[in-house]
């Protein structure tokens, strides 16, 4: 009895699984597929002259130009790349607190379901889009890559929000308002306290993602050291294009720092 | 918080902390001042005439969006090619990354097991990987594009081989990371008792980690569809290159009907991808 189920065990191991068997020809078809359909004749970048071309190209953005003149002039660029994507995050998480009380079920399915809506749509339109249409709405500049990332950012923060407030314990809040608290102090000094933490680890954390974005939100014309890539990418300016992504990169890593700071001095107190 | 800091200031009698918090909240908005004079943060100009009247007509001409079969059959064209763009590039990143991991993995390191011939070589090496791995990644794949499209010329191509170098770094170092923190006890001994880096993989870590990966590896295609769309903006093909097109021409109907497509297209990335996911946990 006991070696015939061994037996049919084995056998249940060695047995092709049809399913993967189908999912990889399924793969494989839509990766084909896919290099079909685009014809990128990329194998002409596998010839020699293509590949010195290529090098010879990426090799031109050396050395960065690093005169003190363009590297103030970078340096202002950086600041405000800074400031649209601090602002932008905090203008987002003030907005997605607004929207995640009623998305978290506070006031009825009704409203839960209409704003998580809102909520979906503010968070599938990347902030690429959003800031071509926000540079319509507010004109070329900062302002609009701010708008951008908040509205974006207000998005993704709020359905994370909503969520910490479903998942946060009742009974603190419940407790005050059986001691006779009103709703609102009960929800400040019962519920609030409970998912602020993770608020500002959430809010810190697309901080991060977003600074990354607002280097780059100035490629349509929202300001920054977007904008500056863009222009001197357009004139083949090579070296002066290098310290911009130079700056680009130093930015993202002294925000990962500062963040990492933060988080710790915030989350542990 | 904030919310929280304003309106203790009203309750201060019964907030022992009301101080605290309200040095907080100066400080917090002295921070805040420089940032908003920098960022330009001017509300007003989204009222301003000129703006109202540019995004009014824009928005007016959102609506209806455009339907015609002609325009239809380039959109249909458009989000085929992004999504084999997502396709093409995540293949080409998952090729890149394999190599990468497999060097790159603590876990199936020989030289850690004990000093053998070659360990201080492999050390150097490991240096200069992570350092090749950092670079790959730590320039966004926006500007990978907009270089690639400078040396290729518009099309996917650019896109492709942004999003290869790119997702190539980000797949490789979560690839390591998802295999260091599964058991790696297995590929140790497998390691110990003579077996090659490719076997301690494939029989010691492979058979705990794969669902993980997978599951990680569509999570991504799915954000390299939302990418190369965002790519598209500079000029590497796509549904994105079409926007560009239409709202450079202040084609409120074409671009509506393109941030439809696109709005549907990611909502059915999300649910393939999550169904996919589900699947296999």
């Amino acid at each position: 009895m006991s070696s015939k189920a061994a037996l049919s065990l084995d056998h249940r191991a060695l047995r092709i699984c049809t399913k993967c068997l189908f999912a990889m020809a399924l793969l494989a078809t839509l990766v084909v597929g896919s290099f079909a359909y685009l014809s990128l004749g990329l194998e002409r970048l596998f010839t020699i002259d293509a590949v010195r071309e290529l090098a010879r190209f990426l090799l031109s953005f050396f050395p960065p130009d690093v005169s003190s003149r363009y590297l103030g002039k970078t340096a202002k660029a950086a600041l405000e790349t800074l400031a649209v994507s601090a602002v932008g995050t905090l203008l987002a998480a003030a907005f997605a607190l607004l929207l995640a009380l009623p998305a978290s079920g506070r006031y009825g399915s009704v409203l839960r379901g209409a704003t998580r809506f809102v909520l979906n749509l503010l968070r599938s339109v990347p902030e690429l889009i959003w800031a071509a249409l926000m540079v319509l709405a507010a004109g070329l500049g900062p302002f609009a890559g701010t708008l951008a990332l908040a509205a974006h950012t207000s998005g993704v923060l709020g359905r994370l929000f909503a969520e910490a407030l479903e998942n946060a314990p009742i009974a603190p809040a419940a407790a005050l308002v059986e001691a006779g608290a009103s709703p609102a102090p009960a929800f400040l000094y019962g519920t609030l306290p409970n998912v602020v933490p993770q608020f500002l680890s959430y809010s810190l954390y697309r901080w991060e993602i977003n600074i990354r974005m607002a280097a780059i939100l100035g490629f349509v014309g929202a300001g920054g050291l977007g904008q500056m890539l863009y222009f001197e990418l357009s004139l083949l300016h090579q070296n002066q294009a290098c310290t911009v992504i130079i700056a680009m990169l130093l930015l993202a890593a002294l925000v990962d720092g500062a963040s990492a700071m933060l988080r710790r001095r915030l989350t542990s107190a | 918080m904030q919310v929280r800091i304003v309106l203790s200031a009203n309750t201060q009698r019964f907030d022992p902390a009301a101080r605290s918090r309200a040095t907080g909240f100066v400080i917090a908005l002295l921070v805040l001042w420089p940032l908003l004079v920098w960022s330009q943060f001017y509300p007003a100009s989204l009222f301003e005439a000129r703006n109202l009247v540019a995004m009014g007509q824009f928005l007016g001409s959102f609506l209806p969006p455009d339907m015609s079969l002609e325009f239809l059959r380039y959109v249909m064209r458009s989000t085929i090619e992004t999504v084999a763009i997502a396709t093409s590039g995540m293949s080409l990143a998952f090729l890149i990354a394999v190599p990468l991991t497999m060097a790159n993995t603590r876990a199936l390191s020989i030289a850690r097991i004990g000093p053998g011939p070659g360990w201080r070589i492999s050390r150097v090496l490991h240096v200069i990987l992570r350092g090749l791995l950092v670079a790959l990644r730590g320039v966004p794949e926006l500007v990978w594009a907009l270089v690639f499209v400078r040396a290729l010329g518009l099309g996917p191509a650019a896109g492709v081989l942004a999003l290869a170098i790119t997702y190539g770094g980000m797949l490789a170092k979560v690839y390591a990371e998802i295999l260091e923190s599964s058991d790696t006890e297995a590929a140790r001994v497998l390691l110990q008792a003579g077996s090659g880096r490719t076997l301690a993989l494939v029989y010691g870590l492979l058979p705990v980690a794969a669902s993980e990966i997978v599951s990680y590896t569509v999570y991504r295609w799915e954000c390299a569809l939302r990418a190369s769309v965002v790519m598209g903006f500079v000029g590497a093909g796509g549904l994105g290159q079409l926007m560009d097109q239409s709202m450079k021409m202040m084609n409120g109907g074409e671009a509506a009907t393109i941030l439809v497509v696109f709005v549907l297209l990611v909502l059915m990335a999300d649910a393939v991808s999550a169904a996919l996911r589900k699947g296999l946990a």
